[in-house]
């Protein structure tokens, strides 16, 4: 269950949507996360690229973990430009009892951002910039500069 | 014949390339001005899975991709 938008995200319509999906399968919580571009650094908005075959393994990897739990973790992101005060993710985790949904979307989150195969840019007077120095190189990178 | 392409901000168009492995891949690009910044920070990806090492064969066909530092969200 990965949601891919053009554009920002419809918050309100997502969070409500998922809680219907869930809202009979017998879960006792639903933790979602919702992350939203703040104003700082004279930015005009951020704007992403993603490289959707790896995302897709990737979240299916974690689907699985979540389901040897007997959770379910949902995720929308957005492609393209989210400007100011618009939302451009949301993940979720719905699990029988809380504290399984707590951590997850604790881990979730964290090997999201080290992992998914996702390009932040600032947009800044009609320029693109890449994020580079809030990036994080995925883990096993570099192989190709070692010098033989 | 493979294919390699270079994702996100990396500006470069994909290149064909006739190699039997990613070591002579590393050689290549070592050699390319415009990638020696980003070698050292790219994940490598063989028909869109991860890999760490240099040393598994490459056929005809295969895809390779890199992968610059990420920040979803």
């Amino acid at each position: 269950m990965l949601y891919l938008y053009d554009g920002s995200l419809p918050v309100s319509n997502i969070l409500k949507e998922w809680y219907e999906q869930e809202a009979t399968s017998n879960y006792g919580a639903y933790i979602p996360f919702v992350g939203t571009v703040r104003s700082e650094d004279g930015i005009d908005g951020l704007s992403f690229d993603i490289y959707e075959p790896i995302l897709n393994s990737w979240f299916d990897a974690w689907q699985e973990k979540a389901k040897t739990k007997g959770a379910v973790i949902k995720m929308a992101h957005s492609r393209g430009d989210v400007m100011l005060h618009e939302s451009s993710y949301i993940a979720a985790v719905f699990s029988p009892k809380r504290r399984v949904a707590l951590e997850f979307i604790d881990e979730f989150v964290e090997d999201f951002k080290a992992s998914a195969p996702i390009w932040k840019y600032d947009l800044r007077d009609g320029e693109r910039i890449y994020a580079l120095d809030r990036s994080t190189a995925i883990k096993g990178s570099g192989i190709l500069g070692v010098q033989k | 014949m493979i294919k390699v392409e270079f994702l996100g901000p990396i500006q470069k168009p994909s290149l064909e390339l006739e190699i039997s492995n990613l070591n002579e891949l590393a050689i290549i690009l070592q050699e390319d001005a415009e990638m020696s910044e980003w070698l050292a920070n790219c994940a490598v990806a063989v028909n869109d899975t991860l890999v760490s090492s240099l040393e598994a064969p490459l056929k005809s066909g295969d895809k390779i991709s890199l992968l610059p530092p990420v920040c979803g969200g």
